[in-house]
């Protein structure tokens, strides 16, 4: 059974519609790339997926979304639950004005996991896989704004893994890091997938040929083509999809 | 003719350095004025020993008591209050015509003169609740009166936490409450002291408010159902009533010392937060 199911997603801010009928399943343990320009839905989708979206007065979504077959917009849902399993990193790296430590266990505390020796536990092990532990162990009660833009970002990787979710969506985490961090995320996301499913949106069409397994193309909030990485950027079927892909606009 | 722009630069910096000047010059001049008229009687006598004779001798321990637990005892009831409804209006509510009603009625209320606050403190507390002149009726009129003051200075700080925090918050799995709690609040807080220290600062200088609902008994307060006089308004009647020049100098340089400490004080406290969190 596909991890995520999207079925006839219709998603509209106030009068705008963001995106037009996607249809798609996101297998599990796979890094799903979306690659698409500016405007085109992605960040929308992606938000959609851990109804980030309900926070904006004005959103508003038709069709279904199904994970593990549960409909996550089940009046019976709680968003705060789904966010547990379906964590997210955003494009700018955000820590939250407090110490690495406390960055990383804000979820695990929310959890109700008070004992220190399991939130010690649970901090090694998302920075190691995040790797970053070797960089900030010596310093985990000291800002997490102190760190550099890549750290801060995989400070923010680290911190949805101590969630222990079972999705990770990534809203374009390397548009703004020099490319050894960039490297170094990617690493992360390739380990990661043994154990997570990956939804990564990319600005960066490069970056979701390496490291994506499937990519879907989004255009203008249409869902234009969709399937394995090699054959989207070998073989695609949709021209629109070959003139993005080869540079040619966007 | 054109004027040279080194020769306009010129005029327009010293026109607005002298503005500067002639500012802080009557400041220092008020400050350093009262505090040399004041501070030859100031002592820990003058300030730790009953006043004798209305006033005329002894010293200002009742007053200097009831400036500590007046304003203390409006903000404890004003911040609360205060904080819940900036809370409530930015965190809880979408904009609507009802929170626009709500922030015009904040904003007229700022704008009331406090003489107005004593009055109605008078009318309501006094004497429809019945709690006579004591530091409680005192209080709240008080913290009715520094309440509006709080409720937006903590919206614009609560509204100057970037919205990337609060998403984190939410997208890490955390109920509205406790984004609020973990995330808003504690970013907010520089701006939120700044307008409870406003606060104290107009309780602790406040006379009009004060001397229609604590008092003026000059004995020490000693339950907050007693009447109290505050050091302003001690000041106000020494004067007034031509009563001890010396004295009421003494008295309006430890309000005005007094004033200025707890501004230095919530400043260093401020700043060491501040550096405690980046």
């Amino acid at each position: 059974m596909p991890k995520f199911t999207v079925q006839k997603l219709n998603t509209f801010y106030g009068k705008n519609q963001a995106l037009k009928s996607v249809t798609l399943d996101v297998e599990a343990n796979q890094i799903l790339g979306i690659i698409g320009p500016a405007g085109s839905g992605k960040t929308s989708f992606l938000r959609t997926l851990n109804r980030l979206n309900d926070l904006l007065p004005d959103f508003r979504m038709e069709g279904r979304i199904l994970l593990d077959g549960e409909d996550i917009y089940h009046p019976k849902m709680e968003p705060v639950m789904l966010r547990r399993r379906v964590g997210m990193v955003f494009a700018l790296p955000v820590p939250l004005p407090m110490s690495i430590y406390d960055n990383i266990v804000y979820g695990p505390r929310l959890t109700g996991v008070r004992q220190t020796s399991r939130l010690d536990e649970i901090v090694e092990k998302s920075l190691q896989s995040a790797f970053l532990w070797d960089e900030v162990k010596d310093r985990l009660n000291s800002s997490g704004l102190r760190l550099s833009g890549g750290q801060q970002q995989r400070l923010c990787l680290a911190r949805v893994l101590a969630l222990d979710p079972e999705v990770i969506l990534l809203d374009e985490p390397c548009s703004g890091l020099d490319p050894i961090s960039t490297a170094k995320i990617e690493e992360a996301l390739t380990v990661l997938k043994s154990a997570f499913t990956v939804i990564l949106v990319t600005n960066n069409t490069m970056q979701a040929s390496r490291v994506a397994d499937r990519t879907a193309f989004f255009l203008m909030g249409e869902l234009v083509e969709y399937g394995w990485t090699d054959k989207l950027f070998t073989h695609p079927d949709d021209d629109r999809t070959n003139s993005y892909i080869t540079g040619r606009f966007g | 003719m054109r004027i040279p722009p080194r020769f306009s630069q010129g005029i327009v910096v010293s026109i607005l350095g002298l503005a500067t000047l002639v500012t802080l010059s009557i400041l220092i001049f008020i400050i350093g004025f009262i505090l040399e008229k004041g501070l030859p009687v100031v002592g820990l006598g003058f300030l730790f020993t009953l006043p004798q004779d209305m006033g005329r001798a002894g010293g200002i321990f009742p007053t200097v008591v009831a400036s500590i637990l007046l304003p203390l005892i409006a903000v404890c009831i004003a911040v609360p209050l205060g904080v819940g409804t900036a809370v409530y209006l930015t965190e809880y509510t979408r904009e609507s015509a009802v929170t626009r009603i709500i922030r015009f009625g904040a904003d007229c209320l700022a704008g009331i003169p406090s003489i107005i606050f004593g009055l109605f403190g008078f009318i309501f507390f006094v004497t429809i609740l019945r709690m006579g002149w004591s530091l409680l009726s005192g209080g709240l009129t008080l913290a009715l009166m520094i309440l509006p003051t709080l409720i937006r200075t903590t919206e614009e700080a609560i509204k100057a936490v970037p919205n990337a925090y609060r998403e984190v918050s939410y997208s890490l799995g955390a109920t509205r409450l406790r984004t609020v709690w973990r995330v808003v609040l504690p970013n907010a807080l520089p701006g939120i002291v700044t307008g409870v220290m406003l606060g104290v600062g107009r309780s602790v200088g406040e006379t009009a408010a004060v001397i229609f609902t604590a008092g003026s008994s000059l004995r020490l307060p000693s339950s907050i159902f007693d009447s109290a006089r505050t050091m302003s308004v001690h000041f106000y009647i020494l004067a007034r009533e031509g009563i001890s020049t010396e004295n009421a100098y003494g008295t309006a340089a430890v309000l005005i010392l007094s004033v200025l400490a707890i501004n230095a004080v919530a400043y260093g406290l401020m700043n060491r937060f501040i550096r405690r969190r980046s």
